[in-house]
């Protein structure tokens, strides 16, 4: 995950050069191969090149929120993390963010689908509410299919009972 | 009777696969097998190795084979208590196979109520067999059947003739036409996988390279409905098996969990697309028909009653994943279970008495099955590990599953009851998500 964030800053800090020093009529397309297969329309590099340039993603902004057993509502620490991932958001209109909702291995793995489209959903919904543009924040739910720890142990499903964030 | 089976014979023709001359008359189908508790007590059935006609080597092998086959496949159903061929007053090469050359008492006296005998030619390729089916207390052949065919149609015939034997004992035709599609990991990635009834010749189906998840047969066999990742999210992909291309069905959000009505090109399936997880009902390639539920929260795994006429799927519409059952005339639904915290993965049974489910017990998965009005709930496993995905055999007389029992997640198949819970094949990889496809294709 975190290869993928500095791929996407140096691709975000080349455009703009390429930008200028090669040639302004050539677009620039296919040239950010899309790090996740986006739901959204591919990440196009953002149009306002000078804010871009300076764009560094905090470590918050990719840091995951975790939830409880078969839930989908957000503990007070998951808002607490969400409100500062709202207020960089905010100071940084070009981001766009990619929620995924992932859940443990106790569930099955059709329900946990639609839980962790929940949990995605309500992360996504939290961010809209304080004032963040639906249109920046997409969601897909992985399930138990991509756990971040593979051991089946209490350890391992709390930290795997949660949402990632990926900025693009 | 009469006209089916030359239905069958003249499909069995057509195909050029092998030709199948019903040389005896057949009196009548014996229920002999209760199929409302078939298998309190296992019919204890003799099946000697056949006899060789010319006596060549590769006629034995292949004979050896077909009787070994003949044994697994009928004991697979779990009706029958095969018995051990040591205890045999027997010899094949020397005894004959029909009724009149066969002393019953020979075969009452070590317990056998049903025997099977055949005789097994083989010239070049080509391999002829003879197999009757005999009630040895009442000293009569029950079935009688002729099958001519290449030597690599053995199994075909075998499962042919094993199809005869359960339609005559049951009056239904069985399991030895249906097929397993699952999910397995052997690539390193989540496939979706085919073999027969059995476990035997597994195939891998997709070649994805991401998550593929949840497959479904359409209830005539052509279509395989699955959801996959391959898209960049979970979309549902519809295939046609015999020419192997595929429809979407890809709306914003989620596109999980199809389920092929009975009878008919239709598909329930779940989508998020409204901003909420409602089930739908869809046409065969993914055409909106109709909004089936709607209710705040996740409404998911639908699984059709055998009439079409209902559905039974997951909601957590009150707290935790129950089971609710949807009237599709009236549009009523009403909750189905009642007993435990997490219970998801309905699957109804094929005579539609029953639903199976995954509910959960001191933090681990356990198969039940419950009456559909709601009653009796019955846990079927108990072993340690999640047991999971229940599925029905076409003829509702077993139900497949994976479990972690052994460790890594594998498939295995037991009694509508329980009992002879057994491994269905081993591969590598883990295996999830078994379903059963319909009755006979062919």
């Amino acid at each position: 995950m975190q290869k993928k964030v500095w791929i996407v800053l140096a691709l975000l800090l080349l455009v703009p050069v390429f930008m200028f020093t090669v040639s302004c009529q050539k677009r620039v397309q296919a040239q950010a191969p899309a790090p996740m297969p986006a739901p959204a329309p591919a990440p196009a590099p953002a149009p306002a090149p000078a804010p871009v340039a300076k764009m560094e993603v905090p470590a918050f902004m990719t840091e995951r929120i975790f939830f409880d057993f078969d839930k989908s509502a957000l503990k007070l620490e998951a808002q607490a993390l969400l409100k500062k991932k709202a207020e960089w958001l905010k100071a940084n209109p070009a981001a766009k963010l990619l929620v995924e909702g992932n859940c443990d291995e106790r569930g099955t793995a059709e329900y946990n689908l639609a839980l962790g489209e929940r949990r995605a959903e309500s992360a996504k919904k939290f961010l809209v509410d304080l004032g963040i543009d639906a249109k920046r924040i997409s969601t897909i739910s992985y399930g138990e299919e991509r756990p971040m720890d593979p051991r089946h142990t209490e350890d391992a499903w709390a930290k795997n009972r949660n949402d990632g964030f990926v900025i693009n | 009777m009469r006209y089916r089976r030359w239905v069958i014979c003249l499909l069995a023709c057509a195909a050029g696969a092998f030709s199948i001359l019903p040389v005896w008359a057949q009196s009548e189908t014996y229920q002999y097998i209760d199929i409302r508790n078939p298998f309190l007590r296992k019919i204890p059935l003799a099946v000697p190795l056949f006899k060789n006609q010319t006596g060549g080597p590769r006629e034995d092998e292949n004979s050896r084979k077909a009787v070994e086959l003949m044994g697994a496949s009928l004991d697979f159903t779990g009706y029958f208590k095969i018995l051990d061929r040591g205890a045999f007053l027997f010899d094949p090469q020397k005894s004959g196979v029909a009724a009149a050359d066969i002393t019953f008492q020979n075969w009452t006296v070590i317990g056998a109520e049903l025997l099977i005998t055949g005789i097994f030619e083989q010239a070049g390729d080509n391999v002829t067999m003879e197999l009757r089916l005999f009630y040895t207390i009442r000293s009569r052949q029950a079935l009688g059947k002729r099958y001519s065919g290449n030597v690599a149609e053995t199994r075909k015939m075998i499962l042919r003739f094993c199809s005869e034997v359960i339609y005559y004992l049951t009056g239904n035709r069985g399991i030895f036409d249906s097929k397993i599609a699952f999910v397995s990991t052997g690539s390193g990635k989540k496939e979706i996988y085919i073999c027969d009834f059995d476990g035997y010749n597994p195939t891998r189906l997709t070649y994805n390279d991401s998550i593929s998840l949840f497959p479904s047969w359409s209830s005539n066999g052509q279509y395989l409905a699955y959801t996959s990742y391959k898209g960049g999210k979970p979309d549902i992909y519809i295939r046609n098996l015999a020419d192997k291309r595929e429809s979407v069905i890809a709306q914003e959000g989620l596109n999980i969990t199809p389920a092929w009505a009975p009878g008919r090109l239709e598909l329930a399936a779940t989508m998020s697309f409204s901003g909420d997880q409602e089930i739908y009902l869809l046409t065969g390639t993914g055409k909106m028909i109709k909004r089936l539920t709607n209710n705040r929260g996740s409404d998911v795994s639908p699984t059709w009653s055998p009439d079409g006429r209902k559905l039974a799927f997951v909601s957590n519409r009150t707290g935790g994943p129950q089971i609710y059952v949807l009237d599709l005339d009236s549009g009523n639904e009403r909750r189905l279970t009642f007993e435990g915290k997490y219970i998801t993965q309905p699957a109804w049974s094929p005579r539609g008495d029953k639903i199976a489910y995954s509910g959960q017990v001191g933090g681990f998965h356990q198969i039940f099955v419950i009456d559909v009005d709601g009653r009796n709930p019955v846990q079927l496993t108990r072993d340690g590990g999640d047991s999971e995905s229940a599925t029905w055999s076409p003829d509702g007389s077993l139900i497949m599953f994976n479990s972690t029992r052994e460790g890594p997640s594998r498939l295995y198949v037991m009694t509508a009851f329980g009992t002879d819970q057994r491994r269905l094949l081993l591969l590598n990889g883990e295996q999830t998500n078994p379903k059963w496809s319909s009755g006979v294709f062919n």
